[in-house]
């Protein structure tokens, strides 16, 4: 494998969005519709071709047992003084296993844009936004330095908010891009700040500011200086996390972003951008590891918001909030696992997750598709009869993410569950357990009721039920592939595999493991559970929804309060409009907009000067009053003034 | 004796000129003026300025104020009347009054009494001294000066036009 | 006996006897009527100083000063005279055009 440099991987899908960026711009300007094979020929191959190059250049990390960290150097690009930041990237395990899925899982999904969005005005335009956020993505996990990173994590922002609000003419949909974009600002507030943070406390050392300030291996060698504020840096940090992977309180943004074309929903807000925030965790473990609190803080968060997002999804009438809540409860997980220290658990779940998440949003992107835009599961039923492949794949991804074996999400969630025990977080093991049922359960029956049973549409829409073009049902069943295999890269050993992928990132930080070699048996026990539960959870949801759905609805009836806060979402959203929003509304308009825009600086300052001047015009104009006589006058005095003054 | 002459004639010239100033009918002003003049001329010659108090009787109070008095008898100018700003004209004549007093203080200050005007030729201040240096010296303004009136006359003219 | 003094302050009263008139009243010929006065003032300071350097320099420039004054009140009085064609008026308070 010739050594090619590594910012081609990020090159390439940048060129693809200033190509379709071009040709988005000349359509609008000339009011044509744009040429859809052009465009999705741009469109596809450039992530593809760049899923090629990591793929090169992720070879020797994944099959020659390299693990030095690969570190290229673009150009240098601030050096003001003691802060000097390089524009590099790096590429070592961690990245490359980042990389291989944004490429690979980002590639499919472009390929299933192609037939999803396939007639739409605005096509070039979102294929040019599209390749935009592969990009950025890549700047993200392929940086080598906090800077470079925040690049593309403003710029996965950015993006999520054009993809998000693509139909903007829609209000409603402009507005959820609106939100997206405010509620992560918050969190890059926060982000920025540890930034500084850390800069603070490495400016004053010589050798850290040669080296390249916010670099991650300057970072790492010279954490202990960080160590006096590491409680707040990794908090800061945490909170860039908790916006950008929608953890609690700034989640809010992700059931809204549904707004947005499902495709986006798969890739943005399943596989990669929601992501951002556990590489972080994992990528700056060993900052974590200097502040135990922190890690307290990001594992109960990550727990909290698992159990807390899969209340809400239990009770959600449409396909995509559904899966959008079940999202927000796994990067939970996620969080949960990196939290505690388990970073190859963590990242292991985020790539399971990344396929059954992003099988099953495109799965309902299908399903919309055939069903004309209707969303509402209540309005569906027995679309495996009309499209076996979706179903299929759907299906496996739920297995998956109902954590059953042998499918992906067992794995993955299984070992965060069981590092969290096992490291004491018994607590935090309980809500994981506990949200897992819960997931099992509001998974099947969206199964259910989707697929199964009786059809509850008119016939005017059963006429025009058909399976999806290739162009989707292919992304559809390779990820439904990986969702079925890919738990193998981690398979414990209490289970007879070797862990793998525990060993290969070799990340782990955190408190020590309690339970030693014979725990082994305690783990399958722990495994057993977590199957038999789930299952128990699983079966329970197909037999209601299926069989005997009154019984919900008598739960409903009877637990009338408890039910509408969960559909309701627990106010939240009202909750913050009430705490937060209107109040910065008052100050801004009647504060900030009358009080001091208007009153003082248009008033005091802008007109005020303008009356003084004329005031004082005004007395210097009473000099002038016409008369021959007052002007003689003032000649006099001031001559008398001169002549005294030049004789004295 | 000098010294009688010159202050009656000082106070003779001061008086007038004060009338001129404090009366209200323009005529007595003008009246007032001429008489000022005379006096002043008087002081002339007894700076040896024969000449020029000739012509100061000639021009001045000969034409000029017969000038004044003309357009003052064509105008049918009325006694002026004083308004409600007679206190700060009154105020204002006080102030400068007082500042001219305040530079004749000056002077006494600034220059020490000198011992009186010495001899000068009897020719000092003849119609023959001053047109000599007049023509030999200083003829350039003369015949500047000469230009000027003929400017005067023809601006005089063309601004008491009717129509211009 | 007679010194130069003397005629200064002469001429510094009937000067600001002048200035008075000028600042003060508002009729226009008597302004000008000061203003001759103003002259005549000057004129007494030139003549005493000649007088006392025994030049004749000073008697030169009186000259010239009652022959430039001749010449003003000429024009000075004609525009007196076509003001109040214009104005009706030579009260200085009403040809206040200028005003502000």
């Amino acid at each position: 494998m010739e050594k090619f440099p590594l910012y081609f991987i990020p090159l390439l899908p940048l060129l693809g969005a200033l190509i379709n960026g071009a040709i988005a711009s000349h359509c609008a300007y000339s009011k044509k519709k744009p040429c859809e094979k052009t465009v999705s020929f741009f469109g596809i191959l450039f992530p593809f071709a760049s899923f090629a190059f990591v793929v090169l250049a992720v070879w020797p990390y994944l099959f020659h047992e390299v693990s030095e960290p690969r570190i290229e150097t673009l150009f240098q690009w601030m050096a003001s003084g003691a802060f000097k930041v390089d524009f590099a990237f790096r590429m070592d395990r961690l990245s490359a296993l980042m990389a291989l899925i944004v490429t690979g899982v980002g590639s499919l999904i472009h390929l299933y844009s192609m037939g999803y969005m396939k007639g739409d005005q605005g096509y070039a335009r979102y294929f040019a936004y599209l390749n935009l956020f592969l990009f950025s993505m890549l700047l993200l996990i392929l940086g080598d330095n906090l800077l470079v990173l925040f690049i593309g994590w403003e710029g996965v922002g950015l993006c999520s908010y054009l993809l998000i609000g693509f139909w903007f003419e829609d209000p409603e949909k402009a507005s959820a891009g609106k939100k997206a974009f405010v509620v992560n600002r918050i969190g890059d507030f926060g982000f920025l700040l540890g930034i500084f943070l850390i800069a603070t406390y490495l400016l004053p050392i010589p050798e850290a500011a040669e080296a390249g300030i916010l670099s991650f291996s300057t970072l790492e060698k010279y954490k202990d200086f960080l160590a006096p504020a590491a409680t707040a840096i990794t908090l800061l940090l945490f909170v860039g996390a908790m916006g950008k992977s929608a953890q609690i309180p700034l989640y809010v943004w992700l059931p809204d972003a549904m707004a947005g074309p499902t495709p986006v929903s798969a890739l943005i807000h399943a596989a990669t951008m929601v992501t951002a925030g556990v590489y972080m965790v994992a990528r700056l473990s060993f900052l974590y590891d200097l502040a135990p609190i922190s890690r307290e803080v990001v594992a109960s968060i990550g727990a909290a918001t698992a159990l807390f997002a899969a209340t809400i999804g239990l009770v959600q009438r449409d396909i995509k909030k559904v899966l959008a809540y079940s999202t927000v409860s796994q990067l939970g997980y996620m969080f949960l696992g990196v939290g505690i220290g388990a970073n190859a658990a963590g990242v292991f779940h985020l790539m399971t997750h990344a396929f059954f998440k992003a099988c099953l949003f495109l799965g309902s992107g299908s399903v919309i598709h055939a069903m004309h835009g209707e969303q509402d599961i209540f309005k569906m039923g027995q679309l495996k009869k009309w499209m076996p492949i979706t179903f299929i794949t759907f299906l496996i991804s739920t297995l998956a993410i109902a954590g059953i074996p042998p499918f992906a999400g067992f794995f993955s969630k299984d070992e965060i569950l069981w590092q969290a025990y096992s490291r004491g977080y018994v607590c935090l093991w309980a809500m994981g357990f506990i949200a897992a049922g819960i997931t099992a359960f509001y998974m099947f029956r969206l199964v259910a009721l989707t697929f199964l049973g009786k059809p509850r549409m008119d016939h005017h829409t059963q006429e025009h039920l058909h399976e999806s073009p290739p162009s989707m049902t292919i992304p559809l069943i390779l990820l439904a592939l990986l969702a079925l295999v890919g738990g193998a890269l981690g398979v414990p050993l209490a289970l007879g595999g070797h862990n793998w992928i525990h060993h290969w990132l070799g990340l782990e930080g955190g408190t020590p493991l309690l339970h030693g070699e014979e725990s082994e048996s305690l783990e399958r026990l722990f495994a057993a559970s977590s199957v038999g539960w789930a299952v128990l959870c699983a079966s329970l949801a197909l037999v209601i929804y299926t069989k005997k759905p009154g019984i919900v609805q008598n739960l409903a009836n009877s637990c009338k309060r408890t039910y509408q806060l969960l559909f309701n979402k627990y106010y939240v959203d009202e909750i913050y409009e009430a705490l937060i929003v209107r109040p910065l509304q008052w100050i801004s308009q009647k504060v900030l907009w009358k009080g001091v825009d208007t009153g003082l600086i248009d008033g005091l300052l802008v007109n005020g000067s303008a009356k003084t001047s004329e005031f004082f015009g005004q007395m210097a104009g009473k000099f002038q009053n016409g008369m021959v006589n007052s002007y003689a006058l003032y000649f006099l005095i001031a001559m008398v003034g001169l002549l005294v003054w030049v004789f004295k | 004796m000098e010294l009688i002459f010159f202050y009656i004639f000082a106070t003779l010239a001061v008086v007038t000129a004060l009338g001129v100033v404090v009366f209200k009918n323009p005529i007595s002003s003008a009246f007032s003026l001429v008489i000022s003049f005379f006096a002043i001329a008087a002081l002339y010659a007894m700076l040896s300025a024969h000449f020029i108090a000739v012509i100061q009787i000639l021009v001045y109070a000969g034409a000029i104020m017969v000038l004044f008095i003309f357009v003052i008898m064509l105008l049918n100018l009325q006694k002026e009347e004083l308004t409600e700003r007679r206190a700060s004209f009154l105020f204002k004549g006080t102030l400068v009054l007082f500042l001219g007093l305040f530079l004749g203080v000056l002077v006494l200050i600034l220059k020490p009494l000198s011992s009186g005007f010495g001899i000068v030729d009897p020719n000092f201040g003849t119609v023959k001294a001053v047109g000599q240096i007049l023509f030999t010296e200083y003829w350039f303004p003369f015949e500047y000066v000469s230009i000027l009136l003929v400017v005067a006359l023809i601006g005089g003219v063309v601004l008491a036009k009717k129509d211009l | 006996m007679v010194t130069l003094n003397h005629y200064l302050i002469l001429s510094a009263i009937l000067f600001s006897i002048g200035i008075a008139g000028l600042v003060v009243r508002r009729n226009v010929l008597i302004i000008f009527m000061s203003v001759e006065l103003l002259l005549n003032a000057a004129n007494v300071a030139f003549l005493a100083f000649a007088r006392e350097q025994n030049s004749l320099e000073g008697q030169v420039a009186a000259f010239f000063v009652i022959a430039v004054a001749a010449a003003e009140a000429a024009v000075g009085l004609a525009i007196v005279i076509a003001i109040f064609r214009n104005r009706g008026t030579v009260k200085v308070d009403e040809l206040n055009l200028m005003k502000n």
